[in-house]
Order: C-alpha cells, then structure tokens, then sequence
C-alpha cells in the first residue's frame, strides 16, 4: 500500500454545494489517497449523497474544484469530464441496473462503448466480472427478475467493468440483511486488496464503517460542513467532538472499545 | 376480542377539590358516534374559571384505541388552553404512556404547511414563469437531440442502430392492428356522412373523392399520429421516467454515455422512419373501408369507386400526407422522450410525466397540422 507521502488520488478543495440560494454544505476539504478505503458518513439528509453526485459529475459545485490526480474535474472541458468519468466506478443505491439488459449486456455496454474488443471477449470480460460478485450462471437474466441484493452485486459487476481506478458506493448496505451487507464489505476489502482501486463510501451504516474504512469524513446538517476527518477507529477513541463520538457509538453516552473493530 | 362491543360514553362530576371528573366508560373504539369534547368544553365554561384540574376515571372503561387518544389530547390540549392541571393517574398506563410520547417532541411550527392565499396577480406571473421555463426546456431538449443528431451524421454518436430497430418493431408491426382499426372506421365514417351529403346535390359518386382526399391530406396521418403518440409515445415517457426514477438515466451519464443519443436518437428515428410507412398502410385501410360503404351499401360499383379515387389522388396529395407522417412521428418522438427525460424521482411523476407527453404531442399534431393546412392553401399544394 502507498505510504502516508503519497500523492492524493482525490482532492476536494473548499467545496460548497447548494441547490439554488439553499447551501447545504460548505468549505468541504478532503484528501484522499490512493487504494484507500474512504467513508463519506453523517446523519440522514445532511448531503453525504450531494457530495457523492458532485464526485461523479451529476451536479455541479456552486463554488470549489475537485481534482482527481492533480487534474480539475468540475473545471475541466465537459468532453475531458466524460474522460475521466470512464475512469470510476458507480453503484448506486439501488444497482440501477439498465432494466431492458440481461446481466451481461449491462457489465457488456461500457466495453462496447469504450473498447474496440471483439463481441466474443466483452462476454468473457462479464462473465468474469459477473463471477467476481457470485453472479456466476445469470449472465442472462434481466434485473427484474433477481433479488435486490443480487441486484445491488450485478451493479457492482458493472461499475467493475471498464476496471476502474475509483469506485463509488452510494449506501451500499441500504436494504440488505446482516449477512449479505457483510458479505459486500468483504467484497469490498477483497476488491481493494486485488485492485489496487480507490474506494469513496458513502454509508452511515456503523458496523460497515468500522470494518472497512481507512479514513473517513463527517458532515454535519446543523453547521453545515463537515465535522471530522480521520479514521473512524481512531476518532471514536480521541475525537474531541462529542457529536462524532456519539454518532460512532449510535448515541450511546460512554464510548468504549467498539467490538466491531476486530477485522 | 370478539365479544359485541358496548358503546362509548362519558359523565362529567365536578369534584370537591375544584377538579372535574370526567368519567370513561363502555369501549374506546375509532368510529363515528363517539362522545366529543363539547360536554367538557361546557363544563369548564360553565365553572368559569372555577376548574382547578380535569381527572378521569376509567374504571368502566372497556377496550381502547386511538378513539380513546384523541380524546384524551384534546383534553389535554384543553387544559393547557385554560391554564388548568391535568392529572393522568386514573387513566390507563398505555394511554398515560402515549400521550407522554405524544408530547415528548415539541409541534415544529414552522413544518406545518401554511395554506398560503396567493393573489391572481401573483398566480398569472408564475404561471407565466413556468411556462417560459417550459418553452426554455423544450427548446433546450430541441437543440440536444438535433446536436446528438449532427454528431450521429459525424459518425460520432453513442448509438446502437440495434435499439433503432427494437423500437421499430415495437411501435410499427405492433401497432398495425389498432392502425388498421381506427383507419377503417374512419374511412366508413367518411363514406356515409359523405355519400349522405354529396346526393343531395346528385353528387353522390364524388364519395369516392372525399374519401381518397381526406385520407390522404388529413385523416390518415392525423389519425396514425393521434395513436401512435398515445401508444408509443406514451410508452416512451414511462420508460424513460423510470428509468430517472431507478436512477438508470444518470448511471449513463456516470459512464460517459449520453442518454440524449443512447436512448432519445433511436426512438426518434425509429417513430420517424416508421410513422411514414404506418400512414401509408392507414391511408389503404381508410380508402378500403370507404370503398366497402359504398359499394355494398350505397351501390356504386367497384370499378367505378376505384376509377373516381386513383382519379382524386395527386401526388401532391399522396406525397404531403407521408411526409406528414413523419414530422408527426418526430413531434412524438419528442414529446414523449422530452416529458419523459424532465420526468421527477416518484412513481406520481411519472404518471405526470405520460399524461403530459400524451397531451403535448397531440396537441402539437393537431396545432401543427393546421399549419400545413395554412402554408398548403397558399402553395396550392
């Protein structure tokens, strides 16, 4: 793994983000650095999804930059943008899986779109892709008709095909049980590990945050920036904040030894 | 639980110690016909100002639910009203324990929506406003898909000539049936009320005229037009207003694919390359039809109906209505991908986002087609 000196991969820079007059964040500065395991965290509604569409080009900041490798996204040629779009990797809440394609043809399109490879080897690319997230067998079958938690890892297949440096989680765990939301973050640590890729989390789920996360960020609705910045271990034992500490300990007043550090 | 329930009632005691007894009996139960707070109301009016506290007792009281709780709260809200205690001993714990919880976080006032009155000045400028917004999104979306289309001719494009030909499928031999229906009909429609009008001028053999004329200049392809905006276009705006609602719209765009040439460029040219084709079959089906009125039940014979109507085709004629049709396509096209790419993140929206392509492309058919009728007679087309 890279050492603390090295270059960051991302880069926000006095971000502020509103729709229209309404701020709903402001003076966000985050590094983060390559191969890391980032945690976008808070309570519900105080803009960890915002933060995460500005990362992924959906919408654009009112003010501040941000820089993958030393490079402006938001004030970049929107030609350029897309470039370094094809370089991330998106699953959304839901997988948002294109419904009217098979398995296959979803992890298949942005091969198509982007490589000149023959027909034959995009479908051995999904196939593998597929396999990677247990979804070894249903290459043919459309998004309906698979469990959400299938779902969820067909999106994961896709957002893994053009094998990008960035991965984007939008609440990875909303909506599946204990087990396959451990078995996700599992994936998540193994892909890592394997990949070398950059992982941006936006999650407020605990015990997912304590058991992959190398650094992490708070934002706060109430002062409407962000909090805190370290690992969440770390801050759960010695942030001076007492917001974040409740937040890590879900309102519990005495922060101990978390027992879900033990990964 | 399934013993007949005795109904609700309520006594009010005034009390030595200043307080008012209200007493609860029989069952609790949310329906219409239980007591309201008007007694207690009274009775505190009536001590004026004598009331020290309001106490219940419940020890009659049968089974209890929310009937019984709002009840309750208003008393409560009674008592902070008139400034007088309320004492919560008698009641039952549950009830005591969910007016606590009731309470445990105070009214937000402003969450409460204000019915605001807004003055018709104020409604006819936002009105106003949003239809220039509206004119600005379409004119936008305009620009994007003819843009999306240079780029297509540039060879540049994120297009699939595949999902052209899934959409011509779907919205073209699919729809033949309900054409051909609809086209018949209308045919029929034009023979009687033509033929019933044109003899009593002893006309009656120009039927046939009528019903070649019409077809061909209006009715073939205003009709295709109204169906296929209501079938595919309709459809068109639901696909694509799920497919914002399931977030699929700006899992595209996080790739770099834009959906304008992905998914609004196929349908368009598909609805555009089809609809010509669907009126000509229309404009066949309608003149059948015509030509079965008249020769069964208003004794032309067959040769003469078919003589009169290749006489009353022109090309003009022949060739305004095919390209007609394609412009109807391309306004169905439009509307429909338009409403259905503006479409908001709720399965209400794209209700919203359907009915209101459906009544943007017909009106944009018809308003449109008057038009041609203007420019047409002055060309003498």
């Amino acid at each position: 793994m890279t050492g603390p000196s090295a270059k960051p991969k991302i880069e926000i820079r006095d971000l502020t983000m509103a729709f229209g007059s309404f701020v709903v964040m402001r003076d966000i500065n985050v590094d983060i650095l390559p191969a890391e395991i980032f945690i976008i965290m808070g309570g519900s509604g105080c803009g960890k999804s915002t933060l995460l569409r500005h990362m992924i080009g959906l919408k654009a900041p009112a003010q501040g930059e941000i820089f993958y490798d030393g490079e402006a996204f938001w004030h970049a040629t929107e030609e350029r943008r897309r470039e370094q779009l094809r370089a991330f990797g998106v699953l959304f809440q839901s997988g948002a899986l294109w419904s009217s394609m098979t398995l296959a043809e979803n992890v298949s399109l942005p091969l198509a779109e982007y490589t000149d490879l023959p027909a034959a080897d995009i479908r051995d690319i999904a196939r593998l892709k597929l396999a990677l997230v247990g979804l070894k067998g249903f290459e043919d079958y459309y998004p309906a008709e698979i469990s959400g938690g299938m779902c969820k890892r067909a999106g994961l297949a896709r957002a893994l095909a053009l094998d990008p440096d960035i991965l984007f989680f939008d609440e990875p765990s909303a909506g599946l049980d204990p087990i396959s939301s451990r078995n996700l973050d599992e994936l998540i640590l193994q892909l890592r590990d394997s990949l070398g890729a950059t992982f941006v989390v936006v999650t407020h789920e605990l015990q997912s945050i304590f058991a992959i996360a190398d650094n992490s960020v708070f934002l706060d609705t109430h002062t409407r920036t962000m909090r805190a910045q370290g690992n969440p271990r770390e801050l759960l034992k010695h942030s001076p904040d007492p917001l974040v500490r409740e937040f890590l300990t879900r309102g519990a007043p005495a922060p101990s030894e978390p027992a879900t550090t033990g990964v | 639980m399934s013993q007949e329930s005795t109904s609700a009632t309520l006594r009010i005691e005034s009390r030595d110690n200043g307080s008012l007894r209200i007493v609860l009996t029989g069952d609790w139960i949310a329906r219409s016909g239980l007591p309201t707070l008007d007694p207690v109301i009274q009775a505190v009016a009536a001590a004026s100002g004598a009331v020290k506290a309001l106490e219940f007792e419940a020890d009659a009281l049968g089974r209890w639910n929310s009937g019984l709780m709002t009840f309750v709260l208003k008393c409560w809200e009674l008592c902070q009203q008139q400034g007088i205690g309320f004492r919560t001993e008698t009641l039952p714990a549950g009830v005591a324990k969910l007016l606590q919880l009731s309470q445990a976080v105070p009214e937000k006032k402003d969450a409460v929506r204000a019915v605001t009155r807004t003055r018709w000045l104020q409604r006819l400028g936002e009105s106003a406003l949003a239809t220039w917004e509206g004119g600005k999104g379409m004119l936008t979306f305009l620009g994007e898909t003819v843009l999306a289309l240079l780029k297509l001719m540039r060879g540049k494009a994120q297009f699939r000539w595949a999902d052209v030909f899934l959409v011509m499928e779907e919205c073209g031999p699919r729809a033949l049936g309900i054409v051909a229906l609809i086209n018949f009909l209308i045919g029929l429609i034009l023979a009687f009320v033509g033929a019933t009008q044109l003899a009593n001028f002893g006309a009656g053999i120009y039927t046939a005229d009528l019903v070649a004329v019409a077809t061909m200049r209006e009715m073939g392809c205003i009709m295709t037009g109204i169906i296929i905006c209501g079938r595919t276009g309709a459809a068109f705006a639901a696909q694509l207003g799920t497919m914002k609602v399931n977030q699929e719209i700006e899992a595209f765009e996080t790739f770099g694919i834009n959906p304008i040439e992905f998914l609004v460029l196929p349908r368009m040219i598909a609805l555009i390359l089809m609809m010509p084709l669907l009126v000509l079959f229309a404009n066949l089906i309608s003149i059948a039809g015509g030509f079965l009125v008249s020769t069964l039940m208003l004794q032309m014979t067959p040769a003469l109906y078919l003589h009169r109507t290749v006489e009353a085709i022109t090309l003009n004629s022949f060739l305004l209505g095919v390209v007609k049709g394609g412009y109807f396509g391309w306004v169905v096209a439009l509307t429909g991908c338009l409403r259905g790419m503006q479409c908001g993140t709720n399965a209400a929206a794209v209700g919203l986002a359907t009915t209101s392509a459906v009544v943007t492309g017909i009106t944009t058919i018809i308003a449109s087609d008057g038009l041609f009728a203007v420019i047409c007679t002055i060309l003498h087309i």
